[in-house]
C-alpha cells in the first residue's frame, strides 16, 4: 500500500511527466527512419526483404508498427495516467481557489517582493478599506475586507485565476484528443482503390484494393453509396509541373436515389454521411484488344502506375483466358496464354531511347510492349500482382518471351503465331481513398480548447495584493501594501503601483516614503 | 520581376553580413559588461516610485552606457556613445536595410509566382528568415540593450539564407494541385512564423547556456563569449518570455497541417515524417516549457530541452525534406 501510493505520487510528479514527455519524443523518432506498416506496408516487405536477419528483429520489436506498439502505447499511457492524477487535485484546489476569499493579510507586508508603506487613507480603516476594496474591484481584483483583533483592517487582493484555468483546459484538452482519436481507431474505417473512367464503386469492403476496419467495427457499418468516375482531367504547365486535378464524378447515397454530380478534387473531397471519399493520385490505363489464334477478341483496360512526374507508366495486360480452343474438346491449354508488359508514355521524347515520357499529358503517346506467351501461373496459388508477371514462370522459362514492339494509339501488331494485339488508346484511372472518422470533431474542439487554453495559461499571471490599514489618530488612516506575483513579471511593478495610487497619497510625515522591491 | 527577387537575395545577404561585422566590431570593442550591467536593470523602480509618491526618479535612460561607465547602475542617462557603440548602431542600421531586401525577395517572388510566396522549401526558408529578422528588430524597439545579440542573430540569418539561396532555390512558378489550398496559406505562414520567432528565441537560449558556463568559471570555447553577454537571468528571462510566445503558434501551425491534411488525404494524422517530426518537436519545446515550470529543475536543464527542441526544427527543415519521401510534396526540393 505504501509502495503504491509512493509510486503513484511519483507517477504523477511534474518531473516524470517531463522525462515522459522526453521519453515520447525520442520514441517517436524509429517511425521517421524505418517504414511504417500504417504508411506504407509495401516498403516494409521491401526493407524486410533487402535486410532479413536484422529486419526480422527489428519487426519482433515493432520497429514498423512505432506508433501502435506496446513501448510507445505504454509512454503515451503512462503520460496520461500521470496527467489524469496531476490534474484532478489541481482541479480540485483551483476550485476551491476560486469559490474561497484571497489569503489573510501576511504579518510582515514589507518583506514581500513588492511593498510600499505610510500611505494616507482619507478615512478611518472599515472606510478606507471599503473605498480601497472598491478601487481593486473596478481593476477586477477579487477583493476581501478582514477585521483584525489589533484594530487594524486589512484588504486581500488576487488576480490572475484565469491562468490556472487556461492550464487545465489545455491539460484536459490533451486527454479529450486522446479520447477523439481513440474513439477513430475504434469507429472508424477506410478503403483505397483505382477507379478507372467508367468504373463505378460501390462501399463495401471487397471492391476495395485495401482497407482498415476500426476494432469495434464491422463490414455491415459502411454506409450503402456508390461513385462512378466519369471523367478527369489534369492541367500542366509547360514543364510538365500539375497545377490543376479535377475529376467529374456521380454518386448515390440511397440505392433508389438518382444520381447526384460532384467536381472531386484535391483538397476538396466528397463528404458523405457516413463517409468521405478524397482523390488522391491519377494515371494513364491502356486499352488493348487481343484476337487470338482462333479469331476470339478480347479488351482489357490495364492500369499502369506512373514511374515519374512526367507519368511514364509501366504495368502489364494480362489475357488468362485467350487461345483456349473453340471447340472445347480439348484440354485447357495454359500453356497458350499471353500478357504483355509494357511501358507507356503519354509524349514520346524526341530520342526514344530514353524510355521516359517527356510530358505528363498525351501530347505523342506511345505503348513500348513486350509480348509473353506460355503459362501466366495464376493457377500456382501465389498471389500475383496485376500489375507485374510473375519473375518466377520467366526464370523457369513457362512464359516466354515473343517479340516486342511500340504501338501508337489505334495500331495493330501480329505476333508470330498471328494472333493480333491492338492498342485501342487509353482510359485516365483516379485513386481514392474513403475514410470515414467519427472522432474527428472530438479532435478538433479539443485542439481548439488546447490552443486557447494554451495562450491563457501562458500569458496569464496570478498575482496577490494585500493592505494593512491602521487608525493613524487624526481620523484619517495608515496604509502599508505588499504584492506578490507568481513567476517573475517585470509588468506586475506598474500593476503594483496603480494599487498604491488607488490606496492613496503618502502620509504627511518627515519619514522618506518607502516605496521597495525585492528579491530580484 | 522573379529575375529581381533573385537579384535582391544576395543583397540581403551581404547587408546581413554588413550588419555582422558591425556588430562584430562592437562585440570586440565594447567593454565587458557594457550591454550586460544594463540588460539586467530593473525598469520598475523608477515608475513604481513616480507614480506612488508623486516623486520622480532620475529618468533612465533606455539605451546602454557609454562602456567606461563604472556605476553598477543603470539610472545615469547615457554618455556621448563610445566607439563601440557607433558600430552597434551602424550594425542596426544595416539590418534594417538588409531586412527590407530580404522583404523585397519575399514580395517581388509573390508576385512573380502570382501567390502567396512560401510555396516550396526556397520561399519557405526565405519567408522564416524574414520574420525572424522582423522579430529582432522589433525586440530590439524595446530593449537596445540586447543589440549584441545581433552578432548572432545575423549569423544565423546569413546562414540559413545563404543555403537557401545556394542549395534550395527554385524557380517561381505555380503550385502544384497538393498545395493549392487555402490552407496553404494559414498553416505554413503561421509555420514559418513559428519557426521564425523560434530561430531567433534559440539565440538567447543558446547563449544563456554560453553565459551561465562562462559564469562557472568554464573558460574553453565557446565559453569566453559569454564574457561580453548580458547577464545569464537577463537571457534566460527572454528565452522564455519568446518561447511562450513562439509556442502557441507552432501549436496553431501543426492544428491546421492536421485540418488540412483531413482535406487533402482524408485523414487528420497519418505519421508522415514530416508530421512525425512535427510531433517530436512540439513534444520537445512542451517539455522545455513544463520543465521551466517545474520547480526542481535547473534553468539550464529546462534551457537545454529547448535548444535541443530547436535541433529537432532543424532536423524537420533540413533532413526531413531531403532525406525522407512522404506526402509533403511541399518538401520538391529538385
Ligand atoms: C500529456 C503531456 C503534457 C504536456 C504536452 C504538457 C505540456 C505543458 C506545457 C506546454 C506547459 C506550459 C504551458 C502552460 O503553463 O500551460 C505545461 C504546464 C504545466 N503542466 Fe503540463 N503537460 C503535460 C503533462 C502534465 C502532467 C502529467 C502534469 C502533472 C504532473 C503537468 C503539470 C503541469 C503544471 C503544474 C503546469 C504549470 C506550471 C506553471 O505554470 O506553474 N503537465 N504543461
Amino acid at each position: 500500500m505504501r509502495t503504491a501510493r509512493a509510486f503513484w505520487r511519483s507517477l504523477t510528479s511534474m518531473r516524470t511527466a517531463l522525462i515522459l514527455l522526453l521519453l515520447l519524443a525520442i520514441a517517436a523518432v524509429p517511425g521517421s527512419v524505418l517504414p511504417q506498416r500504417s504508411v506504407n506496408p509495401e516498403s516494409v516487405n521491401a526493407y524486410l526483404a533487402a535486410n532479413p536477419g536484422s529486419g526480422r528483429w527489428l519487426d519482433r520489436l515493432w520497429f514498423f508498427d512505432v506508433y501502435s506498439s506496446p513501448w510507445f502505447s505504454a509512454i503515451y499511457l503512462l503520460l496520461f495516467a500521470s496527467l489524469l492524477g496531476c490534474l484532478v487535485p489541481r482541479l480540485r484546489q483551483h476550485f476551491t481557489n476560486l469559490v474561497s476569499a484571497p489569503p489573510d493579510a501576511p504579518s510582515r507586508l514589507d518583506r514581500l517582493p513588492h511593498s510600499a508603506t505610510d500611505l494616507t487613507g482619507a478615512g478611518d480603516p472599515p472606510a478606507t478599506a471599503a473605498k480601497l476594496k472598491a478601487g481593486l474591484k473596478g481593476q477586477r481584483w477579487r477583493a476581501v475586507v478582514r477585521d483584525q483583533t489589533d484594530g487594524t483592517v486589512t484588504v486581500s487582493a488576487e488576480k490572475g485565476y484565469v491562468k490556472e484555468t487556461g492550464n487545465l483546459v489545455f491539460h484536459f484538452a490533451l486527454l479529450a484528443l486522446l479520447v477523439g482519436v481513440a474513439l477513430g481507431s475504434w469507429y472508424g474505417w477506410h478503403g483505397n482503390r483505382l477507379v478507372v473512367a467508367g468504373e463505378e464503386f460501390c462501399n463495401t469492403l471487397i471492391q476495395y484494393d485495401e482497407y482498415g476496419l476500426g476494432a469495434r467495427t464491422t463490414a455491415s457499418d459502411l454506409p450503402p453509396f456508390c461513385v462512378r468516375l466519369n471523367a478527369f482531367r489534369a492541367e500542366y504547365l509547360d514543364n510538365g509541373q500539375p497545377v490543376q486535378f479535377t475529376a467529374d464524378i456521380s454518386y448515390v447515397e440511397d440505392p433508389a436515389a438518382a444520381p447526384k454530380a460532384w467536381r472531386l478534387e484535391v483538397n476538396d473531397p466528397l463528404r458523405l454521411d457516413g463517409g468521405n471519399v478524397y482523390l488522391l493520385g491519377h494515371g494513364y490505363a491502356p486499352v488493348l484488344r487481343y484476337t487470338d489464334r482462333y479469331g476470339a477478341a478480347q479488351t482489357t483496360v490495364a492500369p499502369f502506375l506512373p514511374d515519374d512526374g512526367m507519368l511514364t507508366s509501366s504495368g502489364v495486360a494480362k489475357f488468362p483466358d485467350a487461345n483456349v480452343d473453340p471447340d472445347g474438346t480439348k484440354p485447357r491449354d495454359t500453356s497458350a496464354q499471353v500478357a504483355f508488359a509494357g511501358v507507356y508514355l503519354p509524349t514520346l521524347p524526341a530520342d526514344p531511347s530514353v524510355g521516359k515520357s517527356a510530358f505528363p499529358a498525351e501530347r505523342d503517346p506511345a505503348l513500348m510492349i513486350v509480348a509473353y506467351q506460355g503459362n501466366l501461373g495464376l493457377g500456382s496459388g501465389i498471389p500475383q500482382s496485376v500489375y507485374e508477371l510473375s519473375h518466377r514462370q520467366i526464370a523457369s522459362g513457362e512464359l516466354k518471351q515473343v517479340g516486342e514492339r511500340m504501338l501508337r494509339p489505334g495500331e495493330t501488331w501480329t505476333l508470330p503465331d498471328g494472333s493480333r494485339v491492338e492498342f485501342v488508346g487509353t482510359r485516365q484511372w483516379i485513386t481514392v481513398s474513403v475514410r470515414h472518422d467519427p472522432g474527428e470533431k472530438i479532435v478538433l474542439f479539443g485542439a481548439g480548447a488546447l490552443l486557447v487554453g494554451l495562450m491563457v495559461s501562458l500569458s496569464g499571471r496570478r498575482r496577490r495584493v494585500w493592505a494593512r490599514i491602521a487608525p493613524a489618530g487624526d481620523g484619517r488612516s495608515l496604509i502599508s501594501l505588499g504584492g506578490l506575483a507568481r513567476s517573475q513579471q517585470p509588468s506586475f511593478a506598474d500593476e503594483f503601483a496603480r494599487v498604491v495610487a488607488l490606496a492613496g497619497p503618502p502620509h504627511e510625515t518627515e519619514r522618506p516614503l518607502a516605496v521597495a522591491e525585492k528579491g530580484h | 520581376m522573379a529575375e529581381l527577387s533573385n537579384q535582391l537575395l544576395p543583397v540581403a545577404v551581404l547587408a546581413y553580413l554588413a550588419a555582422m561585422v558591425g556588430y562584430l566590431m562592437e562585440y570586440s570593442f565594447g567593454g565587458r559588461g557594457a550591454v550586460a550591467r544594463t540588460a539586467v536593470r530593473p525598469p520598475r523602480e523608477r515608475e513604481l516610485v513616480g507614480t506612488a509618491a508623486g516623486r520622480v526618479a532620475p529618468p533612465t535612460a533606455p539605451t546602454s552606457p557609454a562602456p567606461t561607465s563604472p556605476a553598477p547602475t543603470a539610472t545615469i542617462p547615457s554618455k556621448p556613445a563610445g566607439r563601440a557603440v557607433v558600430f552597434g548602431r551602424i550594425a542596426v542600421g544595416l539590418t534594417v536595410v538588409a531586412a527590407l531586401a530580404h522583404a523585397g525577395v519575399l514580395v517581388t517572388r509573390g508576385l512573380a509566382a502570382g501567390r502567396v510566396p512560401w510555396g516550396n522549401m526556397y520561399e519557405f526558408v526565405v519567408a522564416l528568415s524574414l520574420v525572424a529578422a522582423v522579430a529582432w528588430l522589433v525586440l530590439l524597439i524595446g530593449r537596445p540593450t540586447l543589440r549584441l545579440l545581433g552578432l548572432f542573430v545575423t549569423l544565423a540569418l546569413v546562414l540559413v539564407l545563404g543555403f537557401a539561396g545556394m542549395v534550395l532555390y527554385t524557380e517561381a512558378a505555380p503550385l502544384v494541385p497538393a498545395l493549392n489550398s487555402y490552407w496553404l496559406k494559414i498553416h505554413v505562414s503561421a509555420a514559418a512564423t513559428a519557426s521564425g520567432l523560434l530561430l531567433i528565441a534559440f539565440v538567447p537560449a543558446a547563449l544563456f547556456l554560453i553565459r551561465t558556463g562562462y559564469d562557472a568559471g568554464k573558460r574553453r570555447f565557446p565559453y569566453p563569449i559569454g564574457a561580453k553577454l548580458p547577464a545569464a537571468e537577463s537571457l534566460e528571462r527572454l528565452t522564455f518570455r519568446l518561447h511562450a510566445f513562439a509556442f502557441p503558434i507552432w501549436t496553431f501551425a501543426v492544428i491546421c497541417g492536421a485540418i488540412w491534411a483531413e482535406a487533402a488525404w482524408g485523414r487528420y494524422w497519418g505519421w508522415d515524417p514530416k508530421e512525425i517530426w512535427s510531433f517530436i518537436s512540439w513534444v520537445a519545446y512542451a517539455a522545455y516549457l513544463h520543465a521551466r515550470a517545474t520547480p526542481s529543475v535547473k534553468r539550464t536543464t529546462a534551457t537545454w530541452f529547448a535548444v535541443a527542441a530547436w535541433g529537432t526544427m532543424l532536423i524537420n527543415l533540413y533532413v526531413i525534406n531531403f532525406v525522407a519521401v512522404g506526402l509533403h510534396s511541399y518538401a520538391g526540393v529538385e
